[in-house]
């Protein structure tokens, strides 16, 4: 650092670029982005009468949410929030108790191969599918209701829980386990002993985390008729009920942001 | 019962009071999970379930072979599902950068007012799925993209404005207070202090949420926002299972690939 001739040091900084340095690259890639860009925009349409007609409803809606209307459609709604809540919990649990066994298979470190293969397939088949298709199909077997929500949300359960847990079982401390089996346990005794004290509060974060967005997915699922408080308020909006959907929009979030606060709770009083 | 008698104490992992106290509470999951069940099910036409192996089979039937011919129409729907995502994520990103900067604690100008509405956004954005905003923009700004672009804007600003502000409450202070002792002004402090912090947690989760866009997006159609979903909707309501087929399969390589770019450009900027 000797010999900084203060009379050239730059007296200006500027921020270095954080990502591409290459001049070219970056200039290039921000051409292509703005290319597509305008590509994408052109290809959006608006028909401006029909926004200007749907403005009106728009403020219609607003009021609705200031003024909720709770009452004209109370029994729909009592209806579908329980149906909502009875699937949720429900399918939390079906989903963690499938979940455990196929997380513990798709750990590398515990099971052979070709048990990792056929767990971690049936994850990857889970987690790709959204859950309004998976609705889709389930009603179209098993009918209309909520019966076909509960199975949706166990299903999309497995992908999300068993995916996690098999990543915290491969992350574990093996010093545990190595004492474990040093004792000459056997392959349950050192899950039982060694995985599971390891994994457990965070298998119980993620099941609260879990029942969350079960309540929220339950919301939806109702759309294409599998039960819960979707149909309701697809029916609301349908009929321009604006008062009505405000009313279910604002139950949704009061229990999401119950649901929330419950779990993060729980989940501080556990780590 | 012998060990409570014995000399030598036995270690137990529990005292009894918390043993009891376990047991109580797995009885009571137990009973409202058999309470929910019941009225869960209550209405449920049993016939309808025992009839579901023989519906499966029918439809595997109906869905193979897929109508492959069906593939060309629809590259411009899957087209608009792609504008859908990345439009919407950039107009939502856009969004949540300032709300994060507000629900941050040590970014934001006034703890009592600006914090909780700037919480509150984010706790609406995010408990509102993206069909729902979907179903109530085309009700209010007429079926197309347009409408699913916005719902998938005001979907993202609750994720990435949750996960953005968390990230500047996690920047370390000392590089704050060196940009601030220099007398820098409080937007310099947070351009030089703050920014260069977060700004692999941002690509991060721009591109993440990028990624659960593009899911999303495909099945906005169902409710009339545009995109693939509408290709759905309309094969699922003739009946043209062997559409469908091509149209998930399609879905799903679409998943796949964004998946590993989004993985890919993470690895590259965290």
């Amino acid at each position: 650092m000797a010999g900084i001739d203060t009379t050239t040091y730059p007296a200006t900084w500027r921020r270095p670029p954080q990502i591409i340095t290459d001049r070219r690259w970056r200039i290039g890639i921000q051409l292509a982005i703005l290319a597509y860009m305008v590509l994408a925009w052109n290809s959006v349409e608006v028909d401006w009468q029909r926004v200007v007609v749907g403005l009106e409803r728009g403020q219609q809606f607003a009021m609705g949410f200031l003024q909720p209307d709770f009452m004209s459609r109370g029994d729909a709604i009592v209806r579908g929030i329980i149906e909502s809540l009875t699937m949720t919990l429900t399918s939390t649990v079906v989903g963690i108790i499938l979940s455990v066994p196929i997380g513990i298979g798709a750990a590398r470190n515990l099971t052979p191969r070709y048990v990792y293969l056929v767990c971690r397939s049936i994850v990857a088949v889970s987690r790709s599918l959204q859950e309004i298709i998976i609705a889709i199909f389930l009603v179209a077997m098993f009918g209309f209701g909520p019966f076909a929500g509960f199975l949706t949300l166990s299903f999309a359960t497995i992908g999300f829980l068993a995916k996690l847990l098999a990543d915290d079982i491969e992350e574990i401390e093996p010093g545990q386990a190595d004492a474990i089996r040093a004792t000459g346990a056997s392959w349950f005794q050192l899950v039982n002993y060694a995985i599971q004290p390891q994994v457990m509060p965070r298998l119980i974060g993620l099941s609260m985390y879990r029942l969350d967005i079960n309540f929220r997915e339950s919301a939806v699922i109702g759309i294409v008729g599998a039960g819960g408080i979707g149909a309701t308020l697809n029916t609301a909006i349908d009929r321009y009920e604006y008062d009505s959907a405000g009313a279910i929009l604002l139950v949704i979030i009061a229990i999401v942001m119950a649901a929330e606060y419950a779990s993060g709770a729980i989940r501080g009083r556990l780590q | 019962m012998k060990d409570s008698h014995s000399e030598t104490p036995v270690w137990h992992f529990r005292t009894s009071r918390q043993q009891w106290a376990l047991w109580v509470g797995w009885l009571a999951l137990v009973a409202l999970f058999i309470f929910c069940w019941t009225l869960m099910t209550s209405e449920t036409m049993w016939f309808f379930v025992l009839d579901a192996p023989a519906q499966a089979a029918d439809l595997g039937g109906r869905m193979w072979p897929p109508r492959w011919e069906y593939l060309p129409s629809l590259w411009e729907p899957m087209w608009d599902t792609i504008n859908i995502a990345t439009i919407g994520t950039v107009a939502g990103v856009l969004m949540a950068i300032p709300v994060a900067f507000l629900a941050a604690r040590n970014t934001t100008p006034s703890t009592k007012i600006l914090r909780p509405i700037a919480l509150f956004v984010i706790v609406t954005s995010r408990s509102i799925n993206a069909l729902i905003w979907a179903l109530l923009l085309v009700a209010i700004i007429g079926p197309g993209i347009l409408a699913g672009m916005v719902a998938i804007a005001l979907r993202s600003i609750g994720f990435v404005g949750k996960l953005l502000y968390e990230a500047i409450e996690e920047t370390d202070p000392l590089q704050v207070e060196a940009v601030a002792a220099t007398g820098a002004s409080r937007a310099q402090t947070i351009s030089y202090g703050i920014v260069p912090q977060i700004m692999p947690a941002f690509w991060g989760i721009s591109v993440f949420r990028w990624d659960i866009n593009i899911r999303e997006s495909t099945i906005l159609g169902l409710v009339g926002a545009g995109g693939i979903g509408l290709q759905l909707q309309g094969s699922l309501n003739t009946l043209a299972w062997g559409q469908v087929s091509v149209i998930l399969l399609l879905i799903l390589a679409t998943v796949v690939v964004s998946e590993s770019i989004s993985a890919k450009m993470r690895h590259a900027v965290i």
